[in-house]
C-alpha cells in the first residue's frame, strides 16, 4: 500500500503527539504544541490534561485554540483559574510535560526567543521569554519543537531567554533549578532528538522518513551525538492525517 | 542574605511600600462613590506623560482596547509600560507612546514576531527593554499586592532573562539553595476590561482570570472598563464573584465590546478580519499611522469606533461565539 503524502509540518505534529503520555499534566502554548496535543488526545493518550499559561485546566478541545488566553482554552474545563494559580502549580512540581519553541536552539536545549545579535542593540528583536522561560525552568520535562537548518542548531544561543541544561551536566541544579527538571526531546522538521544522559547534549535519536543522518548532521550548527543505532521515524497514519486535516486544523492555519 | 548575582536591567520602577500604604491609606476612598466616566474623562484624569502603565489579559483577549485606543487619542507620551498585552502595546509602539518596557512577549501568537515591536526596539525608540518571564511579572504584581518588597521564584535562575531582568539571586537563609528574588511592581495605573461592574467599580470576571486580581491590588490608579454595568444588589447577590473590589477602582467605564477586535470570553469571539486587518497594516509604519488614522485619530470616541464596524457585524461576533459553545 502506498503511503499518503503529507507535509513537513504534518509530520512534526504527529511526531511530537506522540510523546505524549496519557494520564499527564501538559503546559501548552500558542501553535504546534495545540495540534499536537490535540491530535495526542484523539489518539493514544485522551486522558492528558492541557494547562494553558492563563488560567485554563483540563479543556476538552472543540476547536484549534488560536491564543494562549483564548475561550477555547478552557472550553468544558475542569477548572478556569489566572496565571499565578497556573505557574505555582508548575513551581511546586504538578506539571509534567511542557512544549517550546524558539528562533535558537544549542546543544544544551537551551532556547532564544528574544533577540539576534546583541540584547541592546539587537539585529532582530523577538516576542521575548512570555511564559517560556517559566515552562523551561519549572516543569518536570520539555521538549522543543523546531525548524532544523544551521541558523536554528547553532553551537550558542545569542540570548538563553529558557535554560536547558544551560552549560552542561549539573548547571541547572547549580543555577538553583528544580532537581530532575530539564529538556527531553526536540522534534524538529528534520529528525526526533534527545539528549546524552552523561553529557547532556543533543542526541540524534530518529530521522524523518526520507531523511539521513548525513542530512540532519549537514543541518545542525554544532556537533550532535550520533549513537550507533538511529530509528527512523514512523510516517503519520491515515488515521493520523484525517485527525489533522478534518477535525483539529480544517482551515489549514498550520498543516 | 548573600546577594549571588543581579541582573543589569534598570529597575524601572522601584518599589516604594510606605508611600504605597500612604497612598491607599489617603488617596482612595472607602466611600461608594458613583465613578462611571467616559473613556475621555478616565484616561485625562488619571493618566499622565511619564506614568508606569499596565494593561490586562494578553493576545486578543479581554483587553481593554477603548481604553487603549484613547490613550492614543489624547497622545499621551514617554510612557514606561508592563509589556504582556499584545494587542495593546502593538498599537501604542505604533504610535510612538512607549519610552520604557518590562517585557514579557510582544508577539502576535498564531500570527508571529510584531514588526511594530521590532521597529520600535530595533530603531531604538523604545530607549530600555527588561526582560522577565510571564510568571516573574505577575509574581511582582502579587508582591505589591502582598504589600512586600519582594518575592522568592525557582523560574528566572540561570538564564538570559534574568542576566538582563533587574532581579537578583540570594542564597535562601532556610534552605541555602539559591533563589531569584522579584522586586515588587506598584503601577501608576492600570487599565482593566471585565464583564460586568457597577457604578462603584466592584467588578466581576468570567472564565480566566489571568491576572487582573493581582494588577488591580498592585496599582495606585485603576481603570476598569466593563462590558456591562449591574446594580450592586446584582454584585451582592454572588459577592464571591468579585474579585476587583471597589475601593480599589478609580474609574468605571461603560464599553459594550470594549475588547474589539480581541474576544471576550461567553460574550463574543474575535474579529477575525478587523484582527488581521491590523496584522497587515502594521507590517509597514506608513500602513500602521494610516491604521491609527482611520481606528483612533479620525474617530472621537469608542462608539464611533463601533459604529465603523456596525451592528451586523458585531451580532455576527456574539453569534460566532454562541454556536462554538453550543
Amino acid at each position: 500500500m502506498p503511503s499518503p503524502t503529507y507535509s513537513k509540518s504534518e509530520l512534526m505534529i504527529c511526531v511530537a503527539a506522540r510523546l505524549f503520555q496519557d494520564g499527564t499534566t501538559t503546559f501548552i502554548g500558542t501553535g504546534i504544541p495545540m495540534l499536537a496535543a490535540m491530535l495526542a488526545m484523539k489518539m493514544h493518550a485522551p486522558n492528558v490534561v492541557p494547562i494553558f499559561e492563563f488560567g485554563g485546566t483540563g479543556a476538552i478541545f472543540d476547536k484549534l485554540p488560536t491564543a494562549v488566553g483564548g475561550a477555547r482554552t478552557f472550553h468544558q474545563a475542569i477548572a478556569a483559574s489566572g496565571i499565578c494559580d497556573i505557574m505555582e502549580t508548575a513551581q511546586r512540581g504538578f506539571i509534567d510535560y511542557g512544549f517550546l519553541g524558539g528562533a535558537q536552539i544549542d546543544p544544551y536545549g537551551n532556547l532564544n526567543s528574544t533577540t539576534i545579535g546583541e540584547h541592546d542593540h539587537p539585529r532582530a528583536r523577538l516576542p521575548g521569554s512570555g511564559g517560556a522561560n517559566d515552562v523551561g525552568s519549572l516543569c518536570w520535562r520539555t521538549v522543543a519543537i523546531m525548524q532544523h537548518d544551521k541558523r536554528r542548531f547553532v553551537p550558542r544561543v545569542d540570548f538563553i531567554t529558557t535554560p536547558g541544561y544551560l552549560s552542561g551536566p549539573g548547571a541547572r541544579e547549580r543555577a538553583g533549578l528544580p532537581r530532575g527538571s530539564g529538556p527531553v526531546n526536540v522534534v524538529s522538521t528534520l529528525a526526533l532528538m534527545d539528549y546524552d544522559p552523561v553529557t547532556c547534549r543533543m542526541r540524534l535519536r530518529a530521522t524523518h522518513p526520507g531523511v539521513t543522518v548525513e542530512e540532519v548532521i549537514a543541518n545542525t550548527g554544532f556537533e550532535l551525538v550520533i549513537p550507533e543505532h538511529v530509528a527512523v521515524n514512523a510516517p503519520p497514519s491515515e488515521e493520523e492525517l484525517r485527525l489533522l486535516r478534518e477535525e483539529i486544523d480544517p482551515q489549514r492555519l498550520y498543516i | 542574605m548573600q546577594v549571588i548575582a543581579q541582573g543589569r536591567g534598570e529597575l524601572i520602577q522601584p518599589p516604594d511600600l510606605e508611600a504605597f500604604r500612604e497612598w491607599n491609606r489617603t488617596q482612595k476612598s472607602r466611600r461608594l462613590v458613583d465613578k462611571v466616566m467616559s473613556e475621555r474623562e478616565a484616561i485625562s484624569r488619571f493618566v499622565s506623560d511619564g506614568c508606569y502603565i499596565g494593561t490586562e489579559l494578553y493576545g486578543s483577549v479581554r483587553c481593554p482596547m477603548s481604553l487603549t485606543r484613547e490613550v492614543i487619542r489624547q497622545r499621551k507620551k514617554d510612557l514606561r509600560v508592563c509589556g504582556q498585552g499584545v494587542l495593546e502595546l502593538d498599537l501604542w509602539l505604533a504610535a510612538g507612546l512607549v519610552k520604557k518596557l518590562d517585557v514579557t512577549y510582544i508577539g502576535l501568537e498564531v500570527f508571529g514576531t510584531s514588526a511594530v515591536f521590532r521597529r520600535a526596539v530595533e530603531s531604538g525608540q523604545v530607549e530600555t527593554c527588561v526582560e522577565w518571564s510571564n510568571g516573574a511579572i505577575t509574581w511582582r504584581m502579587k508582591a505589591a499586592a502582598m504589600g512586600v518588597p519582594f518575592i522568592p521564584t525557582r523560574a528566572m535562575l540561570g538564564s538570559d532573562t534574568f542576566e538582563y531582568s533587574a532581579a537578583k539571586i540570594v542564597t535562601d537563609p532556610f534552605t541555602g539553595m539559591p533563589v531569584c528574588l522579584l522586586p515588587a511592581l506598584i503601577l501608576d495605573v492600570a487599565l482593566i476590561h471585565v464583564h460586568r461592574a457597577d457604578r462603584f467599580g466592584n467588578a466581576q470576571v468570567d472564565g480566566i482570570t489571568g491576572f487582573a486580581f493581582e494588577m488591580a491590588r498592585a496599582s495606585k490608579r485603576v481603570i476598569v472598563s466593563a462590558e456591562e454595568l449591574i446594580s450592586t444588589t446584582e454584585i451582592r447577590k454572588y459577592p464571591e464573584r468579585t474579585i476587583i473590589p471597589y475601593y480599589l477602582v478609580d474609574a468605571v467605564v461603560h464599553a459594550p465590546f470594549g475588547s474589539h477586535p480581541g474576544e471576550m470570553a461567553y460574550v463574543y469571539d474575535r474579529d477575525e478580519e478587523a484582527y488581521r486587518e491590523w496584522i497587515n497594516a502594521s507590517q509597514t509604519a506608513e500602513g500602521a499611522q494610516a491604521y491609527l488614522d482611520k481606528y483612533v485619530y479620525n474617530v472621537p470616541d469608542h462608539r464611533a469606533y463601533l459604529d465603523l464596524f456596525g451592528e451586523a457585524r458585531l451580532a455576527e461576533l456574539v453569534a460566532r461565539r454562541m454556536k462554538r459553545e453550543e
